[in-house]
């Protein structure tokens, strides 16, 4: 449903994007993982027809971003990483305003966002600037979805929204999965990766690696131990001055350590196990090779 | 329809701004009720010194004639040109006439006698109206004077100068002013306002959303516009209304013809709005140009001080400048009662400098 094929972008001296390519299926959940700064938004206002990539293409439904875009603006759903709607306007007004800029009315598309509408519908008279952050968001996905859109693009819409408005937003998600949408979403936030069909992990603008959460946490290489004990940070000096230690770092309440040997070293004051690897995991893996 | 929608949008943001609609009214009626009193280059009220050398009859005749002049307040006698002097370095005289001792026994001997008169030139207007006032009521003194005189002196008065001030028979500096004053306001309401929208749009983020929706661009921007443009036209008129029943000010030429020009330079001077909000990405930034352009093009235009009386490569400058031809052509169907055809070429200068930013305007867009 999208494909973007080596896109490059600078802005000034600084490469945003560097070669950026992948595909996203249709009805699918695709996850771009990375910490800021990595150039997910801006590889989202290319797909979304905002910029113009420097070399690359990028097609939706078929569809080229850059000659096709009046009808591919028709046919997606982008929610900004900035919440974008009028703050002095209504939440009412805004969903009317949107559905009207698109030639269509709420009536009509109603039961698409009556999930997620319906939360905010009690407050339908309150100028949306006056909404806390999970009720913007939620306007804001409305807003995103009254023309029914085919492919819905979501930069960072848990960003600033409490763990259970958070959930709620995932499930929604999930919802208008089952009824055939394709969503690109992105977070800097590594647990919602598992939430996702498939993710790409982005870093300094490039994609370190695509796969499904769990053919990706199957895929990490070493053997990954968690340690702890009273004192993480001293722990985590005294790790690093050994040499039998290939990786070590704290994530959480323990740390994370990888050892040059097969087995496991006998090792003083502190708790160890073998532990699972998550995206997380992976992500540090892969940034550091 | 679409467009329906989106002025809709503009009108409910616009109304429900907490002070845009107050400013709206309050402006026009502020401006027209206090500026045409206090922007008002007549001198009055200039403080006289006399130095009286003479202590005569006449001199005495001399100063009673000058004190009854609307224009001068005597502010005191000196005995001596210094003293004089002093009270203008003091700032309590604006202008020093010294009267020469013997000027009685000058004036019936040889009809003929001198004074001087050292105005104050700080303020170079004041100084200059000062001393031609002054000799105006010295000319009136003398004139009175020979014809008393038994002797009978030379006759002076062989051209009598009577001037009839064409189109402002009395100089009065209201007329000049407020058509000058509507300039002012459309300029402001029509050039800051709008770019200040949309670049505010810009700085919210909005525009991100509405950029990915089916919304042409230049709809978008319309839609923008339109309201100032009605907003600006309303202020005319609440303009026009004020000038006629407060100052019994009515163009002598047709309404028909303010509202022409006023339409088209709104629309020329939003255009120059729309080429700062391309470059612009903050309100400050955008008011900033916006506010240097407008100073430029108000000191330049010919509002406050006559364009012929500017160096040549300023007078070159005000070709360019919008606000040069909307005074123009205001001040001439107010005052002269100019028609539409004898203003033709304000009113294409005035179409082609609108189409240039229309041009620019669509250009820099483009390019980001």
């Amino acid at each position: 449903m999208i494909t973007a094929e080596d896109l490059h972008k600078n802005y000034g001296g600084t490469e945003a994007l560097k070669g950026v390519g992948f595909k996203v299926n249709r009805g699918e959940i695709f996850g771009i993982i990375g910490p800021d700064g990595g150039g997910k938004t801006t590889l989202f206002r290319i797909l979304a027809t905002l910029t113009g990539a420097d070399s690359g293409r990028a097609s939706i439904g078929g569809l080229d971003v850059v000659r096709d875009f009046g009808q591919i603006r028709r046919m997606i759903g982008y929610m900004p990483g900035r919440f974008s709607l009028y703050p002095d306007l209504t939440v009412e007004e805004n969903l009317n305003f949107y559905a009207m800029v698109f030639g269509t009315a709420v009536a009509d598309n109603y039961n698409l966002v009556r999930d997620i509408y319906g939360q905010i519908e009690p407050f339908r008279k309150r100028r949306a600037g006056a909404l806390s952050g999970g009720m913007k968001q939620k306007l804001a996905l409305s807003c995103a979805l009254i023309h029914r859109p085919k492919v819905l693009m979501l930069d960072e819409p848990t960003t600033g929204v409490d763990p259970v408005s958070r959930r709620e937003f995932w499930q929604m998600l999930k919802k208008l999965k089952e009824q055939g949408m394709t969503i690109l979403v992105s977070t800097p936030c590594m647990d919602e990766a598992t939430l996702c069909d498939r993710i790409a992990l982005m870093q300094n603008g490039g994609i370190l690696s695509i796969d499904t959460p769990e053919k990706m946490v199957a895929a990490y290489p070493e053997k990954l131990y968690a340690a702890r004990s009273g004192n993480n940070y001293r722990l985590l000096e005294t790790l690093k001055a050994r040499n039998d230690i290939k990786m070590c770092y704290i994530s959480g309440e323990s740390l994370r350590v990888i050892f040059r040997t097969e087995e496991t070293p006998k090792m003083e004051g502190m708790e160890i196990r073998r532990m699972e690897a998550t995206v997380e995991d992976c992500f540090i893996y892969l940034m550091q090779q | 329809m679409l467009l329906k929608f989106l002025l809709e949008k503009e009108i409910k943001q616009i109304r429900r701004n907490p002070f845009l609609p107050r400013l709206i009214i309050a402006y026009p009626v502020l401006v027209m009720l206090v500026f045409p009193w206090v922007a008002n280059l007549e001198v009055k009220d200039i403080n006289l010194c006399i130095v009286d050398n003479d202590h005569s009859v006449y001199s005495q005749r001399l100063t009673e004639q000058i004190s009854a002049s609307e224009y001068f307040c005597l502010s005191g006698t000196a005995a001596t040109c210094d003293e004089a002097m002093e009270s203008i370095k003091r700032n309590d005289s604006d202008v020093i006439l010294e009267i020469d001792a013997g000027f009685e026994k000058d004036l019936v001997r040889g009809g003929n006698s001198t004074v001087m008169i050292s105005p104050n030139s700080v303020n170079g207007t004041k100084g200059a109206f000062a001393a031609s006032y002054l000799s105006q009521i010295l000319s009136d003194f003398s004139d009175g004077i020979r014809e008393e005189l038994p002797s009978g002196g030379p006759p002076s008065g062989i051209i009598e100068i009577n001037p009839q001030y064409r189109y402002n028979p009395c100089l009065d500096y209201k007329t000049f002013i407020i058509p000058a004053l509507m300039v002012i306001l459309l300029t402001v309401i029509c050039g800051f306002l709008p770019t200040l929208n949309i670049v505010g749009e810009k700085e919210k983020g909005t525009i991100e959303q509405i950029n990915v929706t089916p919304v042409k661009k230049s709809l978008f921007i319309l839609s923008k516009l339109i309201p100032y443009w009605i907003t600006g036209i309303f202020i005319l008129t609440v303009c026009l209304g004020l000038a006629a029943l407060i100052y019994g000010l009515i163009p002598a030429g047709s309404l028909l013809t303010v509202y022409l020009f006023a339409i088209l330079f709104v629309v020329t001077y939003s255009g120059l709005g729309l080429v700062v909000s391309n470059y612009s990405t903050t309100m400050q930034q955008a008011m900033f140009v916006m506010f240097f352009f407008t100073i430029v093009m108000l000191l330049m235009s010919g509002i406050f001080t006559p364009v012929r009386s500017m160096p040549g490569w300023a007078q070159a400058i005000t070709y360019a400048n919008p606000l040069r031809y909307f005074v123009e052509a205001m001040r001439a169907i107010y005052l002269k009662g100019s028609g539409f055809f004898a203003l033709i070429t304000q009113f294409f200068v005035l179409l082609g400098i609108a189409g240039l930013f229309g041009i620019w305007a669509i250009m820099s867009y483009k390019k980001r």
